[in-house]
This record gives C-alpha cells, sequence and structure tokens, in this order.
C-alpha cells in the first residue's frame, strides 16, 4: 500500500480543483476598477532605422489617454543580462542595452517601438493602427543567419558590435590543447554537424501585465505572469525604473505555464508600471498568440560541430564542440548562462570522458530573443552527446547498449569532477539503463519489429542515457561563473495560533504542483494534516525574498527551505514544550506532531504548543519570544544531478515520411521522491515537449527576418495523438547527497533526455530498412525531412 | 476586430437581397472569415450570415445523389451522410476538430476554397453539381484556382449534390501544424469511370490526377498506379513539404485511397 499522505504519496493535486472547474485567477483574469488598455506598437520589419513617430493623430483618436515612445524612456536604465560572461581572451561579453521601448532602431519583427494606452482595448488597437501609420521606419538589411552575422562587419544588430559577436567562449579554455592532442592521438574521430532547433515557448497563457500607482502613497504594483515575482521587481525596480524595491509589490498570481520564457523581465512590465504612474490609474496588457510568437523569449537555435575521439571498441577519449548559438536582438536575463555554463558543463554526459573542450560563440540577430527553455543548455548537451555517441556505434558498427554501459561512470566512482568543471556527487547510472532496457524488453525488439514490418513500417529503438545539473544553484559557485545573482531560496512557515499553517515560498508555481507537495513536506514533518497547510506564493508583499522556479530548482532548493524553517520550528517548540512539561529542553522529543518528555507519557500535541506561543499565558517569556514563525534561506552546496536512461520505440512509415513513437520507456533518478503523481506528471510533460522537439516543431524566419511560423497554422505543436501512453519508472534512487531531503529535481529531466533518444530511433529505423546513407536528420525529424533523407 | 453590423436572414432570397448592399460579406461557419476578421486583416460593413435559411441545412437523398445544404456542419455531413455516402462522411468527420466540425460548414468551405480544404476534392472527385441561388455549377468548372471558383459578386452556395459512386475512400496526410491537408487524395469509383481529386499539393488548388483516373478506370487496384509519376513541376512547395514531397504524397495517398476504398 503507497501512503495517502505525506512525504512519498501520490496525492492528487490540490490546486487542480480550481485550475480544472475554472476558478484559476489569472492576470487577465482581474478587472480593476479605472483600468486603462495597452497596446504596444511593434515592428513589421526586422531591421530598422526609426526616422520618425508622429503620435499627432493617434494622440487625438477617442478614448486615447497616453502615447510612448522609446523616447520617453531613453534616460531609464536598460534590462540586464543575468550572467556576465568573458571571452576566450579575457574581455567581457558585449552587452548592449535593451530598452523598454526600441529607440533609434528596431531590431526584431515585434520589437515595440511604441505604447498607445487607451480607455478600452478597441480604442487602444485603433490608435496603435494609426501610430503605426504615422511612423517612419527605414528599414535595413537583416540578419538572420549565424555564420553570415559574424561574416558580416558591416551589417550590424547593434551599432556598436561590429561583428554581432556577443562573446566567444571556451571550457575549459585551458584544456584546449590538450583535448585537442588527445583527438589527434584518438584512433577514431566521429564528426557530426547539427542544428538544435530553434523552440517558441507557447505556455498556455500569454504574457500579461497590470501596472497600478497610487499617488497617494507612491506605492506602484506589478501583477505579472512571472516564474520569479522577487528577481522580476528587482530588476524592474533597481535597473530599470529607479523605483525603490520597497514601493513595489510584484504579484504573480496563477500563471498558465512559462517553460522558462516568463522568467525573464521583459519591457511590457515597465510600461505598464511607467504609464499607471503618469495616468494614475491601472493600466493592463494582455499578450495576443501572435504577439507571444514574436516577443517570447524562445529557446534553443544552436549550430554545434561535435567530434568525438574513442577507440575501435568505443571507449570514449575525447569530446570537442564548436557552437554557434544565437541569442537574437537583445540579452534576454538568462540568455547568456544557457549556452554556456547550463551548456557546456554537461558535455562530459554521464561518461568518464578525460578530455572535453567546448566553445560556444553567441550571436546578435534580427530575431526575437533566445532564453532559458525548458532544460535550458542541457537538452542542447545531451542532444549533441548522444546523438554523437549513436554515430560512433553506427560507424564501428558497436551495440549503442553496451557503449553506454562501457562508458558509464560507475557508483564507486562518485564523488567525481568532470573535465568540465562540475562535481556529480552520486548516482547509479548501470541501474537506470537496466532498468529500461527492462521496461523496455530489448530483448524482444526483433520480435516487434517483424510485426511493424508485417504492417509496412519500419520499426526502430533509440536510446539516451541522460545526466543534467539541477537545483539551480550554489551562489557561491554561480558567482565564480558570471552570475550577477544570487540562487538561494526562501522561506517562512508560519503557524496559526490555532495550529494551522500557512507557508511562504519563494518558489513558484505556475504548474509544478508545490501547493500540493510543500505541503505533503509539512505535514510529514510536523505530523499535521496537509489540510491544515496553507501554501502562499507570488507575491513580494507576502513571501520571503526567493528566486522563483526554473532550473528544476524549486523543491531541491526552496523546498529544503521549507524543511529547514520546520526545523526551527520544532526547535522552538521543544523549548516551549519543556516549559509547559516542566522538563529540560534536552528530552524533549518530538514525533507525529506530539512534544514528550522522554520515556515518560507526559506530551502536548502541536496544536497546544502553537496557542502556547501565541497565548503565552504559561511561557518562558524572558527567555524566548512568543509566537512560532520561521523564516529559511537556503543556498544549496552544489548542483544536484538526476540522470536516467531512456529508450524510444518508432515505427516509420516510408511512403510518408511520417515517424510515430510508438513506446517510450523512462528509468530516471530523482533521489528521493516527494510524490510520485506529481513526478510522473512532470516526466510526461518533459518527454512530450521533447518530442515535439524532436518530431514537430521549428522556427523559421525567412532572410527578411519575418518569422514564418508565427501561429498554429504553421508551428507545429505536439498533440495527443503524437506521443506515445510513456512508462515511467523512478525505483532507482540514489538520494542527492548534499540536502536533507536527498531530492534532485524532475522538471527537465523529460525534456532533456527524450529528444536525442528519438532522433537515434528514427536513424535506427532508417537503418533497418536499408537506408544506410542517413547518417543524421536535424529535428524536427518531420515527415517532409524523413521522405527528403531517405529519398533525396 | 472593427465593429460591424450583422444580419440573419431567413431565406435565400432575403439573402442574396442583404448581400447585394455594399460591403457585405456573406458569413457562414466562420472558421476562415472570423479569425481573419479579428487580425483585423478584413473589416466587412455587414456580416450576413447563411446559417439561419432552412433550405440550406441539412443531408437528403434526392435526385442525382446526395442532397447537402450549403450550410450544414460538418459534423452533421459526417452523421448524416454515413449510410449514404461513407467516404464523404468519413471526410467530413476528419475535418479540424469538434469545435471546427460543429461551425465549419461545406458551402463556406468550397466558397472559400482553400488550396489546403478537404471537402473541394471530394467535390471534384464525385462529380458533384454546386448549387447557388443564381445557378447550378458542374465541380469541373466549379473551382478556379487558389481560393478562387466560379461564384459571381452576390452569388452564394446553397447546397451541393453529390453522385454516389460505388466505391470510394479518402485519404489525407496532415501538414504538421494547421492539421490541414498537406496532400488529401479523394477516389470515387463510379460505373462509368474512376475520378480522383486531390487537395493540398497543386500549386493551383485542387485539381483532378488524370493519368491516375485512366488507370484505375482499367484497373482498380493499387498496383494500377505503379508506373506514375506525379509531376512535381505542378506542386505546391512550402515548410512542410517541397513540390517532389508532395508528388509523392499524391500517389503514395492515391493508391491508400484506393485500398481503402476496397
Amino acid at each position: 500500500m503507497p501512503k495517502d499522505h505525506g512525504i512519498g504519496a501520490p496525492m492528487k493535486r490540490r490546486e487542480d480543483v480550481r485550475f480544472l472547474t475554472g476558478r484559476g485567477v489569472y492576470t487577465d483574469d482581474l478587472a480593476l476598477h479605472g483600468q486603462a488598455a495597452a497596446v504596444f506598437v511593434r515592428s513589421t520589419v526586422a531591421h530598422g532605422r526609426i526616422k520618425s513617430i508622429n503620435p499627432t493623430k493617434a494622440a487625438a483618436m477617442p478614448g486615447v489617454l497616453a502615447i510612448f515612445t522609446g523616447e520617453d524612456f531613453k534616460d531609464v536604465g536598460g534590462n540586464p543580462a543575468g550572467w556576465l560572461i568573458n571571452s576566450r581572451d579575457g574581455t567581457p561579453m558585449r552587452e548592449p542595452k535593451r530598452p523598454v521601448l526600441a529607440h533609434g532602431k528596431v531590431r526584431h519583427v515585434g520589437d515595440a517601438y511604441a505604447a498607445v494606452i487607451a480607455e478600452t482595448l478597441s480604442q487602444a488597437k485603433d490608435a496603435a493602427e494609426q501610430l503605426a501609420d504615422d511612423s517612419v521606419i527605414e528599414e535595413l538589411p537583416a540578419i538572420v543567419d549565424m555564420k553570415a552575422a559574424v561574416a558580416d562587419a558591416t551589417n550590424r544588430v547593434h551599432d556598436e558590435i561590429p561583428d554581432n559577436l556577443c562573446f566567444d567562449w571556451g571550457w575549459i579554455e585551458d584544456n584546449r590543447a590538450a583535448v585537442d592532442a588527445a583527438m589527434k592521438a584518438a584512433p577514431h574521430v566521429v564528426t557530426l554537424n547539427l542544428v538544435n532547433n530553434r523552440l517558441v515557448p507557447n505556455a498556455m497563457e500569454p504574457r500579461a501585465s497590470i501596472g497600478e500607482y497610487n499617488p497617494g502613497t507612491g506605492d506602484y504594483k506589478l501583477t505579472t505572469t512571472s516564474q520569479n515575482p522577487h528577481l522580476t521587481r528587482l530588476l524592474v525596480a533597481a535597473f530599470v525604473l529607479g523605483i525603490p524595491e520597497n514601493k513595489l509589490t510584484v504579484v504573480a498570481p496563477d500563471v498558465g505555464g512559462g517553460f522558462g520564457s516568463k522568467i525573464y523581465h521583459y519591457g511590457e512590465e515597465a510600461l505598464v508600471l511607467a504609464a499607471a504612474k503618469k495616468l494614475g490609474r491601472p493600466v493592463r496588457w494582455t499578450a495576443e498568440r501572435s504577439e507571444s510568437f514574436l516577443t517570447d523569449a524562445h529557446g534553443r537555435d544552436h549550430v554545434t560541430k561535435i567530434e568525438l575521439g574513442c577507440t575501435k571498441d568505443g571507449q570514449i577519449l575525447a569530446i570537442r564542440t564548436e557552437t554557434l548559438a544565437n541569442v537574437g536582438a537583445y540579452l534576454s536575463n538568462f540568455s547568456t548562462a544557457t549556452p554556456t555554463f547550463l551548456h557546456g558543463t554537461l558535455m562530459a554526459g554521464p561518461y568518464k570522458v578525460p578530455h572535453v573542450y567546448v566553445n560556444v560563440k553567441t550571436v546578435f540577430t534580427n530575431t526575437a530573443p533566445v532564453d532559458a527553455y525548458r532544460g535550458a543548455g542541457r537538452p542542447e548537451a545531451t542532444f549533441s552527446l548522444e546523438r554523437v555517441i549513436d554515430k560512433m556505434c553506427r560507424e564501428l558498427n558497436l551495440d549503442p547498449f553496451e557503449v553506454r554501459r562501457k562508458n558509464l561512470l560507475t557508483p564507486d566512482q562518485f564523488p567525481y569532477t568532470t573535465p568540465v568543471g562540475l562535481v556529480y556527487d552520486t548516482g547509479n547510472y548501470q541501474a537506470t539503463l537496466d532498468r529500461a532496457m527492462a521496461m523496455a524488453d530489448v530483448a524482444g525488439f526483433d520480435k516487434r519489429a517483424a510485426a511493424s514490418k508485417a504492417r509496412g513500417k519500419l520499426r526502430g529503438m533509440g536510446l539516451s542515457t541522460w545526466i543534467e545539473a539541477c537545483g539551480i544553484a550554489p551562489s557561491h559557485l554561480v558567482g565564480i561563473l558570471g552570475s550577477r545573482v544570487g540562487l538561494y531560496d526562501a522561506a517562512t512557515v508560519r503557524v496559526n495560533a490555532t495550529g494551522n499553517l500557512s507557508v511562504m515560498v519563494g518558489a513558484h508555481s505556475h504548474g509544478q504542483g508545490h501547493e500540493t507537495v510543500f505541503a505533503q513536506i509539512v505535514a510529514e514533518k510536523l505530523g499535521v494534516p496537509e489540510s491544515s497547510v496553507e501554501i502562499v506564493h507570488g507575491d513580494t508583499s507576502k513571501i520571503p525574498f526567493g528566486m522563483g522556479s526554473y532550473g528544476s530548482r524549486s523543491l531541491a532548493v526552496c523546498g529544503v527551505a521549507v524543511t529547514k524553517a520546520i526545523d526551527k520550528i520544532v526547535a522552538k517548540g521543544k523549548k516551549i514544550a519543556a516549559h509547559m512539561l516542566e522538563a529540560s529542553e534536552g528530552d524533549i522529543t518530538f514525533e507525529d506532531g506530539k512534544f514528550s518528555v522522554a520515556g515518560t507519557d507526559k506530551a502536548k500535541t502541536f496544536g497546544e504548543i502553537a496557542f502556547s506561543a501565541y497565548v503565552p499565558h504559561n511561557y518562558p517569556l524572558e527567555t524566548l519570544e512568543p509566537g512560532l514563525e520561521e523564516t529559511a534561506f537556503y543556498d544549496p552546496a552544489n548542483f544536484t544531478y538526476p540522470a536516467g536512461a531512456y529508450i524510444c520505440e518508432v515505427e516509420v512509415d516510408e511512403g510518408t515520411g511520417k515517424v510515430d513513437v510508438v513506446a517510450f520507456h523512462c528509468a530516471d533518478d530523482f533521489g528521493n521522491v516527494m510524490n510520485p503523481m506529481v513526478v510522473e506528471g512532470q516526466v510526461h510533460g518533459g518527454v512530450g515537449q521533447g518530442i515535439g522537439q524532436a518530431l514537430c516543431e521549428f522556427t523559421a524566419y525567412d532572410e527578411n527576418g519575418q518569422l514564418l511560423t508565427g501561429s498554429y497554422m504553421d508551428y507545429p505543436m505536439p498533440r495527443a495523438e503524437d506521443v506515445p501512453f510513456y512508462n515511467v519508472d523512478y525505483s532507482c534512487q540514489t538520494p542527492c547527497t548534499h540536502n536533507p531531503l536527498g531530492v534532485k529535481g524532475c522538471g527537465e529531466a523529460g525534456a532533456i533526455g527524450s529528444p536525442p533518444a528519438v532522433v537515434n530511433a528514427v536513424i535506427d529505423a532508417l537503418h533497418r530498412g536499408g537506408h544506410a546513407h542517413v547518417t543524421h536528420i536535424d529535428m524536427p525529424v518531420s515527415p517532409s525531412r524523413v521522405w527528403q533523407a531517405v529519398n533525396g | 476586430m472593427h465593429n460591424f453590423d450583422f444580419a440573419k436572414p431567413s431565406t435565400i432570397a432575403d439573402a442574396a437581397k442583404a448581400l447585394a448592399a455594399d460591403g457585405a460579406q456573406a458569413l457562414s461557419g466562420g472558421q476562415t472569415l472570423i479569425p481573419t476578421m479579428k487580425q483585423r486583416l478584413a473589416a466587412p460593413a455587414t456580416l450576413v450570415s447563411l446559417t439561419g435559411i432552412a433550405e440550406m441545412q441539412g443531408v437528403c437523398v434526392g435526385d442525382g445523389g446526395l442532397h447537402i445544404g450549403a450550410a450544414t456542419p460538418h459534423a452533421v455531413v459526417a452523421k448524416e451522410a454515413a449510410k449514404h455516402y461513407p467516404a464523404l462522411a468519413d471526410l467530413a468527420g476528419g475535418i479540424g476538430d469538434p469545435a471546427v466540425r460543429s461551425r465549419g460548414t461545406i458551402g463556406g468551405s468550397i466558397a472559400n476554397n482553400d488550396p489546403a480544404a478537404c471537402y473541394p476534392s471530394a467535390v471534384l472527385a464525385s462529380g458533384a453539381t454546386v448549387v447557388t441561388n443564381k445557378r447550378k455549377i458542374a465541380a469541373d468548372d466549379y473551382f478556379q484556382g487558389l481560393f478562387s471558383t466560379a461564384l459571381e459578386e452576390g452569388e452564394f452556395v446553397t447546397s451541393v449534390v453529390f453522385p454516389i459512386p460505388q466505391k470510394a475512400a479518402y485519404v489525407k496526410f496532415n501538414q504538421p501544424a494547421s492539421r490541414f491537408a498537406l496532400t488529401g487524395v479523394f477516389v470515387a469509383k463510379f460505373a462509368n469511370g474512376v475520378r480522383v481529386g486531390v487537395t493540398g499539393a497543386g500549386n493551383d488548388g485542387v485539381f483532378r490526377w488524370a493519368e491516375a483516373e485512366r488507370a484505375l478506370s482499367a484497373d482498380f487496384s493499387a498496383s494500377a498506379l505503379s508506373g506514375l509519376k506525379v509531376d512535381p513541376a505542378g506542386m505546391n512547395a512550402d515548410l512542410h513539404g517541397s513540390a517532389a514531397y508532395r508528388a509523392n504524397l499524391v500517389k503514395v495517398l492515391t493508391g491508400r485511397a484506393v485500398m481503402a476504398a476496397g
């Protein structure tokens, strides 16, 4: 019997009651008295010089309250990048100002250069159309292709950056010569050129923001679709608008998905605040889906050459990669960390590889900014690595399972320092590989392939053994690596006088299930029912200063802060109990919600202690403060390292090139599992996104920088029919060694591990079908690409 | 969306009158027109709904075959045509999703003549007759290229009459994003020969594949197609498939439609 509550219980998510009955409250659901509507005037050209914006006609239109242009914000700060990366030669990255509204130049289709505030949305749209007509923008040649961008010194996204290069990063630069030598000496070298396809995040809820300003107090409030309200507050207040942090409250209410795209601060948030101040009334904006396509930070977009040196029997000796990573027109907040420290540091994978060197050049283009998207850098690393290993197996006629096994780190090798700067604390990669192979019935594959053949389909099987670094992140380490923030998190546990609890957390739930899982942890630790625990998040006026949710960090960082705060509650409770029970503090034990004097039947319940803390009639007031509320900040000592083995089976229709994923097996090691149902849901979602990247999704700009896949008519999202019933297992558990919950994080795993498993399976199917000339197909492995690869 | 006036006449005559006004635009299920208006790419002064006219609704067997009112939603055709013309019902049941099928209509589809719409292939392959408020138009004369039809100013489709073939099937391969037909092939076998209607593939919209019709009229089997080649020169190319890929799909799907027709 599984537990029915507490840690490890597959409890249904409490938040789903409101989500599934339409009772969630999202930003756009809020109707405020006196609210005005904002509409942005966005560039229709990818690159252009703003010659003039004449607001006369638009300003005179019905209902128009205010018009803003880049001129209004030219003296305020820019939206900064969160990480400073240095180039190989030690020079700092080029960091152009990212203004609230484009000023001087527009740099991608969708770049906002003006905003209209009006009484109604319809009036604002009418005036925005007029303003667009009355704006003169001289179109400049668009810079779209990364290779062309770095080769052309005359055409510049930012006039002050001659080669459109943000930085040229080497990791680890000092190892470069040794890696080159190892590669040269390797008996066999495999080379793979690949594209990691650019993705549009497509959160179900588009971005939305409401600005408020109270002229009587000088207080601002921003309600916005954010994954990290405190970070947004820091950015918009301290960096952009210069509002003191104490005068700005940021609220992220229910948020309908983010996948990274809502980590970042966007100019629309600053605009609605500035407009609210100017007008003294609330100003709201909600993106239309087409705006989401054009302006949400996109994901991935790497062009990579990876080389792998090995012995003839498949022992990996060296790995070397060269990547062009697109950052788009401006640096989004995490854009410089994503292709570097979230990517290069994972290039050793779960393998014992002596020599690894990663080179990444980040390139400005006239496209939407690119930043972290579910997995963020780690899917790109995993894809490169798992694809080149698969190619090695084909070139040397080796079994991909045995090759993985030969190269995987073994449990006795932990802690293990990789050649790319991480220290893996624990793991058992053989165990997950064994588990996945058993789940997938690898031995029975030939029989299934024969059955597929009888149905006219080619069947293939693909493997990926993946690892990620998450639980982002140890501040001391990321500080050395260039981060401009700390990456701890925080929780406040407030025991109310009647014994129930309000727990304020810095993590933000936008679909993850924190309200359920954090309550399970509190309930387990304090011996109270989950129903007496309320999880409060998303409001900077209520919660402690936390860093939000991304990088699979909520549980491994904020969840640990919750447990640390609970430890303080228990410690204080023991003091109160000792006083009430007239015993010494050292004799008090706490178990199952009761403070007892060891060896006696004298005890006080948790509720009695809480009551006493707030009605301190019989209480050690001379040595102890009343009340029962504790805050803990937790800064992790290391990243956590979830890992696993994924096996995918596909059927390929040779006539049409269509790939069907017919089976997908996941054996993951997430350390201890708090709620298996939530973990399964996270893996399902992640693998779904990974299959989407592998088979469906792509983002196409034409040579003029026009987004060709700007709606669901052309941007292929995966649908239910594109994914199989997943077979998910998390029974291999090596608990994280450096956090007290022993947890590792599971939010991004599926999106990291799955794309190479899918593509490897397609290549396998084609080889089995006699199409051995097909050594690689870039994602998405769409029907037309498969057909082209086979027939081209 | 810009403001507009709305009229919902209950007779074909009243609809014709309303549509004669300046800036009037016929509205059926609105599956193309409404999104276009929401994007402010169209701003008709008046929308004249054709869905309140009783004689433009429903499915029945009559002179010349199966009569389908132009304002009949796909979901109704999927249900009510099933026992008379199963291949046509299958096609209707595979358009879009349930929301689209409950609003979108056959008349709207063929009046718009989107080159990736499903219905035009069935109308053409069945040799159907398009009935308008003014006249009857043979399918072969009706479709005139991308988004182009024989309909004149003020003319609208009131029903479509489908001769019922001995055997038929529609096989479509979805465009991965929109799930419109990247290519769709409708094969219909009549006593006097086979007709093959292809949608999604041609660079001039829906077309008949004459070589396949000749081959299949002689031998209604997939193998009859083996020697045929589709010229990519006439095919559409876009993000989701080259002309050569679509040419391949035409042949592959025609064979599969023949097999499905039995």
